[in-house]
């Protein structure tokens, strides 16, 4: 059905919701760029206004993706939790949003509605709510999770530590890890992206991360960020697996570009289990998605990025993930063409997937060829650190050698704990005191304690 | 308490000893730190670096000099550019940039003949790269293409340029093959990297799926040598087999590293990695 607006004596027709749902989305260079962008300032506000009087039960009969054609959208629909949709159901959009900045909507409620919010309702509500609106909501959203450690708690943070290297040497790798220990990274996950796709090297690696955590006895985990297929088949070869990886997408047209369906992501998650590698928690598939991967792969189906994106923390929801991380500005200005457009992604991104129960970390990130620099990532990394998100990357000094892109530093997460007092995760805290790295109020201790991690390096005694 | 001794026979610091793991990794690792901040020293060099990367997008392409440059080597060349006027349009609009302007595709029709290869020497995302490394890896690739008795066309200078402009422009010359030389996504320590595709039968459509790429081409990273060496022998593969792509890859992967091993020559880069995070189209 159509959609028709009345803003003074202009009057703006929507074809369809998801025509209504894109012009309502603020600016950003995707959507112009798939030609579904609002054609002014004002047509993207008398969208919203239309929206706001959209009752949110309409995103469970009126499809943006066809159910027949994609799984996602099956999933979606067929999962959906009625009992708990059922505290909203009689809501508009608009209403939606003053139910969620208000006293009502606390913690405990917003967990045990989640299950009932389907990403196209998280999208339709984003679209209507400042910058403030989605960390205020964000804020109130916490979502546990659990594999050697407990991750998302009121008042932490964690960090992915990222030691990658572009031919995979093992000697720069490790020293890189160290390094980021030594700043106390490493909760969230030590995860390296592979330059190789050789599982003979992929399994090394495996081996060298099994090998750094089980000598400190650190209570974290090891990823080496391959496809999925790859870790199956490294597990059946009795490799090290601790977290099962995959980049997914919002369509099962986009997740078909990735080599995924979802019975694959199933089949991941059951090796991975097969394992019983988790001491605290089975929480162990680790997701990354961005906006702009469905359309680069022209698999968008006229749907803006935004809400394609939220579609994939559907995807990811299925699985119990330990770990979602949205790569916000690593696809490039195509799709996020500046700083003000990565900072409201990330928001966005952040928001719809705590909304819907999924625990998501940004790596607050941009390329040189888009209008960013670190200033913005700074910005973005105080406000997402104000809104809870559950981790942040540790790379050497922002600057991925492997990748050629830039995220946040072992440093830059010491700055938003030293500002907004957030712990890590509770073992890995303890670890770390134990191993005199930190103080008993988190700060690095002056006499460097992390010594004592340079034993690993091979010919180094400490 | 440590092993480790520095010139004067003093125990090294806890610092001095994480410094030492600098030296394993081109990563900024062991930076020191001011309070949580980062030493004023690093906040500069830092900022260098990206500022470097920043004018590698934005520098102005000239491809009269490459003209000149190309004519020095002996070869022929022409100036031909995407459907993108500006390197803003460029940067928003990549479908513009994979795309020929009118002018440039009647230019390329009227030089159509019968070409083994095309060579394209385009800016892409970074000038800085093709200014400082696309003549120098031609002149080292020059003589073996030679020794192959390739029939070359003109070496076409392509301004805002994405990879697939590749395909229209060996279409419309009549090429059997084109090698695109292109300036990378610039990253922080290498605003200078080359990125060389080989396209077989190409024509507008085709995805990366039908490419081979060496990647990094740059004195920092793949040098000239090595580079040209791995691309003659894909070339010349390509060329006998009629495909290029991931058929291609592997064996021909395999097959280098086997003669580069017997050259005693173990430097050899990597292909261009595929990030796990999601991928940006060039």
């Amino acid at each position: 059905m159509s959609y028709r607006v009345a803003v003074g004596r202009q009057s703006y027709v929507f074809a369809d919701l998801k025509e209504l749902m894109a012009k309502a989305t603020p600016l950003r260079s995707g959507d112009r760029l798939a030609g579904l962008a609002a054609g002014s300032m004002e047509e993207m506000m008398a969208a919203r206004i239309a929206l706001a009087d959209l009752p949110l039960k309409t995103f469970l009969h009126e499809a943006l993706v066809p159910y027949e054609t994609d799984e996602v959208t099956r999933l979606i629909i067929d999962s959906h939790d009625a009992t708990a949709f059922a505290a909203i159901a009689s809501l508009t959009v608009g209403g939606f949003r003053d139910w969620l900045c208000s006293e009502a909507a606390t913690p405990e409620v917003l967990a045990r509605l989640a299950p009932g919010i389907t990403p196209e309702m998280a999208a339709a509500v984003s679209k209507l709510m400042r910058n403030q609106d989605l960390i205020l909501v964000a804020r109130k959203c916490r979502v546990v999770t659990r594999f050697r450690n407990t991750l998302g708690l009121p008042g932490t943070m964690a960090v992915r530590l990222q030691p990658n290297h572009p031919t995979d040497d093992a000697a720069g790798i490790l020293a890189s890890t160290i390094d980021g220990l030594s700043y106390g990274c490493g909760d969230a996950v030590i995860g390296i992206n592979p330059a190789s796709d050789s599982q003979g090297r992929i399994g090394d690696l495996l081996r060298l991360l099994d090998e750094v955590i089980a000598r400190f006895e650190i209570p974290t985990q090891g990823c080496i960020l391959t496809h999925v297929t790859s870790s199956i088949a490294l597990i059946e070869q009795g490799a090290p697996v601790d977290l099962v990886f995959q980049s997914v997408a919002g369509t099962q047209a986009a997740n078909a570009s990735f080599g995924v369906t979802l019975a694959l992501l199933q089949e991941g998650l059951e090796a991975g289990r097969s394992q019983k590698r988790g001491t605290v928690g089975d929480n162990l598939m680790y997701f990354e998605t961005g906006q702009g991967a469905a359309l680069s792969a022209n698999a968008h189906h006229g749907v803006d990025q935004q809400t394609v994106e939220a579609r994939a923390y559907a995807v990811c929801r299925a699985y119990q993930p330990l770990l979602v991380n949205t790569v916000v500005g690593f696809i490039g200005p195509e799709y996020l063409y500046d700083g003000k457009q990565i900072i409201r992604a990330g928001l966005e991104d952040h928001f719809c997937g705590k909304l819907m129960g999924v625990p998501m970390g940004c790596d607050i990130c941009y390329t040189n060829h888009a209008e960013a620099d670190q200033d913005d990532m700074d910005t973005l990394l105080t406000l997402l650190g104000t809104a809870g998100v559950n981790f942040i990357m540790g790379v050497p000094g922002a600057d991925d050698i492997m990748l050629n892109y830039q995220s946040t530093s072992f440093h830059d997460q010491l700055y938003i704990r030293e500002v907004l007092g957030l712990k890590r995760a509770p073992e890995f805290e303890a670890w770390l005191q134990r191993m005199d790295i930190i103080d008993k109020a988190g700060r690095l201790t002056l006499g460097q304690g992390g010594q004592a991690l340079l034993a690993a390096m091979p010919g180094r005694a400490a | 308490m440590s092993e480790d001794r520095n010139d004067n026979d003093r125990p090294l610091s806890v610092a001095e000893r994480f410094a030492e793991l600098a030296r394993l990794t081109p990563a900024r690792i062991a930076l020191g730190r001011s309070g949580a901040s980062l030493p004023t020293r690093e906040l500069l060099r830092f900022g260098l670096a990206h500022a470097q990367a920043r004018d590698a997008v934005h520098e102005p392409f000239r491809p009269a000099e490459i003209a000149a440059e190309i004519s020095a080597l002996g070869l022929t060349s022409m100036m031909v550019e995407s459907a993108a006027r500006s390197r803003e349009d460029y940067l928003r609009r990549p479908d513009l940039g994979r795309s020929l302007s009118p002018e440039s595709r009647a230019l390329l029709e009227a030089a159509r003949g019968d070409y083994d290869l095309a060579v394209i020497i385009a800016d892409g995302l970074s000038s800085t790269a093709i200014h400082q490394n696309a003549i120098p890896l031609v002149a080292a690739l020059l003589p073996l293409l030679q020794r192959q008795g390739l029939e070359l066309a003109p070496i076409a200078i392509a301004a805002q340029a994405r990879v697939a402009l590749g395909d229209e422009i060996g279409q419309h010359l009549g090429a059997r093959m084109v090698l695109m030389l292109i300036g990378e996504r610039p990253g922080l320590s290498s605003p200078d990297s080359l990125g060389a595709y080989l396209t077989f039968a190409p024509r507008p459509g085709l995805t990366d799926a039908a490419r081979n790429c060496i990647s990094n081409i740059r004195p920092g990273g793949l040098a000239f040598q090595p580079a040209a060496v791995k691309l003659a022998w894909l070339i010349e593969q390509a060329l006998r087999r009629g495909l290029t792509g991931v058929e291609l890859k592997d064996e021909s992967e395999r097959a280098i590293e086997g003669r580069m091993t017997e050259q005693g020559d173990g430097t050899l880069g990597l292909a261009k990695p595929r990030p796990s995070k999601p991928r940006l189209s060039n």
